[in-house]
């Protein structure tokens, strides 16, 4: 099995390398169509684009990532000695090692900077305070004698202050690197590879995550201006924690309702995902006339951006207007029709007035239960094409030998089915519904985009709660509570999943 | 052997496979092509949407082409509307998601290739402690890291930047793309750096003249991934960018639905405006993010 997923992944390999020069195709023209478009722009009334617009963003996102890959080659730098260097001899290895404390200390002197300016820790003006922002202070006065020497502008002194300050820097490796010679090291290349992502991942997930924490354990509102004023303590963390299991999760509803709503959002869309997908892949595995047009136009929902097909539907769902009320409607009235023609005719004829009388428009917007519905069906639309394709992709895998020899056998096409399909579709179909359950429970832009959660909070699901409670209600501490909480629940989840399928195990080996 | 056209359409339609009969043909045909029609038509609508006239929007037609179909809606999208002194933000949302996006994809992807291929080539302490860290990130709520992220970008005086956006995105998407990228180097044969490294080359050449070149496919599949991925995002960009002159187009379009009397005709027309390169791109290249899918994350 394990080689034919191989071989399947190295067939689409070779279609990838066929097809690259198309794939550039594709992205010049994409880029000529932004091109152009952008280029009628200022010959029509009253457009707000121009190349002002467009070289500031340029000149602002360059500076950013010319800023990023400084302070990277920095640290990059600092590691590759300390791996790839040896010290020639004691002077040396006092002076390398000197050094190397020194921009240590930098560094942790700049990370204990951003977590006080980002007001994880608070220092105010202590003397831990004062040496914390000695760098940045020394940094803001060079700016400063470099714009009264006229040496800089007032625009390019950041620029000058900070290339100074990184040739000041490099002059130092540089008295590392001419008193040391190369030394090998067998894991030094992985570390200095995967430093980047390393440092990424810390500033942007690390860092938020114990932020989190802190919060959770605060009292942080708008009424504190965010962390500005606000009080940590582990009472402020139990006043969460109960009002998160006891009060409401956002402004109506609560903690178990939501949690409710939530296994059934996800249970029901998975459930459909799956068994749409599979009936979906089935039928699109045989050989069959248009199958590449059907699959094409099948793929549709899922390549439409999700934004767009939320507030198409959201449109759709209108109690007169809407695709799905005129539809009822019609059929409403056909059933009517019917019934008052079939009037006669005992038994049929009630039982298509009962029909009439039950199918009809329906108010999707006020009555909580048609709303989850019509969210529901909103993101079964947009699901089941990826997971048919998912699914297609593992059907195709199976060797056609099989079910010739099942056949032979006299096996059933149920047996087949249940004997050789699912079996081995099994690799591919687990972590899809795993991911998809994650994903599932996550996703909440359809919700927000369709109905708001509403009426009255009945469509919220756990995240879309806790979205509205920082974004809507500024109730900041909670939210970071009620998050660690979303986070305990999905990791439960996740140790499940570990346990049952040893999934990771394959992965990381 | 007949030469009846009709007959040969007949034998040509059922096209026989494992002794399916013809009504059993049929029937498979009749199930796709209604599949095919609950995909297609929601999608359909708002292209008709967009090509009403303004007075009669609120109609319960159903049919696609309506009557009196008019192009005023993309005309007024595209170049403001001078009579309602109106200006387009079309291509200033366009040219902001462009620019977010972009940018974002850039980065993660650079990232993702240097630091994959450390996890994909080397042992080293931390390793699997990292691979598993890295998939946990796929397994939190997207929402969930997007306060403390608010409040630091707010404190770093990023809010209404472009910079706020990229950061906030990169989370989701660096640790996607590591994993997206190691699964692909892990197809590689390893006899290719073996050779390279016992003929004297560096592990640094073997990454830059082997692996990278070997691995464009895989590069451009998460390009495209991390960009789809923030190309329609709707939630955090609505928290971070406030001002109207940073919106990416979801909140663009959004604006359409938001005015007193929504815009349905204008907030279609920039919807298949938008959707048409997008849509035709991801078509178009639905095989191989669909590899993309089975080397990364759903990996039997």
């Amino acid at each position: 099995m394990v080689s034919k997923q191989k071989r399947f992944i190295m067939e689409s390999d070779n279609f990838l390398r066929r097809n690259l020069p198309n794939i550039l195709w594709i992205a010049v023209i994409v880029s000529i169509y932004f091109v152009l478009s952008s280029l009628i722009a200022p010959f029509s009334d009253g457009i707000t684009l121009s190349s002002k617009i467009v070289g500031e963003r340029l000149q602002e996102i360059g500076s950013f990532l010319f800023a990023i890959l400084g302070g990277l080659a920095i640290i990059e730098i600092y590691f590759y000695q300390i791996f790839f260097r040896q010290p020639l001899n004691r002077t040396a290895t006092i002076i390398t090692r000197a050094i190397q404390v020194a921009m240590g200390l930098l560094t942790f002197t700049f990370i204990i900077y951003f977590f006080n300016l980002t007001d994880l820790i608070k220092l105010g003006d202590s003397a831990i305070g004062k040496f914390v922002n000695m760098p940045v202070d020394s940094f803001a006065n060079l700016q400063k004698s470099l714009i009264s020497s006229k040496v800089a502008t007032k625009d390019s002194a950041k620029m000058v202050a900070g290339i100074i300050f990184a040739l000041g820097i490099l002059v130092l490796y540089a008295i590392i690197q001419f008193t040391s010679k190369p030394r090998n090291s067998r894991v030094g290349l992985a570390y200095l590879l995967i430093m980047p992502a390393f440092i990424g991942v810390l500033f942007l997930i690390i860092y938020p995550f114990l932020f989190e924490i802190k919060l959770a354990f605060s009292n942080a509102s708008l009424g504190t201006q965010a962390t500005k004023n606000a009080q940590y303590s582990l009472l402020f963390g139990w006043e969460n924690l109960k009002t998160l299991f006891t009060g409401t999760v956002a402004k109506d509803a609560k903690f178990f309702e939501v949690f409710w709503r939530t296994i059934l959002w996800t249970v029901i869309n998975v459930t459909f995902h799956v068994l749409g997908g599979m009936g979906l892949a089935i039928l699109l595995n045989r050989p069959l006339k248009f199958k590449g047009l059907y699959r094409t136009l099948l793929v549709i929902p899922w390549a439409i951006p999700t934004t767009i097909a939320a507030m198409a539907l959201r449109s759709e769902f209108d109690s007169r207007y809407g695709l799905f009320n005129i539809l009822l409607g019609n059929l409403n009235t056909w059933l009517t029709t019917v019934s008052q023609n079939t009037a006669n005719i005992i038994g049929i004829g009630n039982g298509f007035a009962w029909l009439a009388a039950t199918i009809g428009p329906v108010s999707w917007k006020q009555d909580p239960f048609w709303a989850f519905v019509s969210v529901l069906i909103a993101n079964i639309w947009l699901g089941i094409p990826f997971m048919s394709v998912i699914i297609l992709g593992g059907l195709q895998s199976i060797s056609q030998e099989y079910y010739e020899a099942a056949e032979i056998d006299g096996a059933t096409r149920w047996q087949q089915f249940r004997n050789i399909t699912l079996p081995l579709l099994r690799p591919v179909l687990t972590p899809a519904i795993i991911l998809g359950v994650v994903w599932t429970f996550n996703k909440f832009d359809i919700i927000y985009l369709i109905t708001q959660g509403g009426p009255q909070e009945k469509t919220d699901i756990l995240v879309s709660s806790m979205y509205k409670a920082a974004f809507q209600f500024y109730r900041y501490g909670f939210t970071a509570m009620f998050a660690l909480v979303i986070f305990a629940i999905l990791f439960i989840f996740t140790l499940f999943y570990l346990r049952v399928s040893d999934g990771l195990k394959s992965a990381t080996e | 052997m007949t030469t009846n056209p009709i007959s040969r359409f007949f034998r040509w339609f059922f096209y026989r496979s494992r002794g399916d009969s013809p009504f059993k043909t049929i029937l498979i045909h009749a199930t796709l092509i209604i599949a095919c029609v609950i995909a297609v038509y929601p999608v359909l609508r708002v292209v008709t949407i967009s090509l009403r006239p303004n007075d009669t929007l609120l109609t319960t037609d159903l049919r696609i082409i309506p009557e009196n179909a008019t192009l005023d809606n993309y005309r007024e999208v595209l170049f403001g509307d001078a009579e309602k002194n109106r200006q387009s933000d079309f291509f200033l949302w366009i040219w902001n998601s462009v620019s977010v996006v972009a940018v974002t994809s850039v980065i993660s992807v650079i990232l993702a290739a240097i630091s994959a291929y450390a996890f994909s080539r080397f042992r080293f302490p931390g390793r699997s402690a990292g691979l598993i860290f890295l998939l946990t990130t796929q397994m939190i709520p997207a929402g969930m890291l997007l306060l403390p992220l608010f409040i630091m970008i707010a404190k770093l005086k990023m809010i209404n930047t472009p910079l706020g956006l990229i950061i906030a995105y990169a989370v989701t998407s660096v640790p996607l793309t590591i994993w997206t990228l190691k699964g692909y180097y892990d197809t590689i044969p390893v006899d290719l750096e073996e050779a390279a490294l016992i003929d004297g080359a560096s592990r640094l050449t073997v990454f830059t003249k082997i692996i990278l070149p070997l691995s464009t496919p895989a590069l451009a599949i998460a390009f495209l991934f991390s960009f789809m991925g923030g190309w329609s995002e709707y939630l955090v960009a609505r928290v971070v960018l406030q001002k109207n002159e940073m919106f990416t187009w979801p909140l663009g379009i959004f604006t359409f639905a938001q005015q007193f009397t929504v815009s349905w005709g204008q907030f279609a027309a920039a919807s298949v405006l938008i959707a048409i390169p997008i849509m035709a791109l991801f078509l178009y290249s639905s095989k191989w993010l669909i590899s993309g899918l089975t080397l990364g994350s759903v990996k039997g």
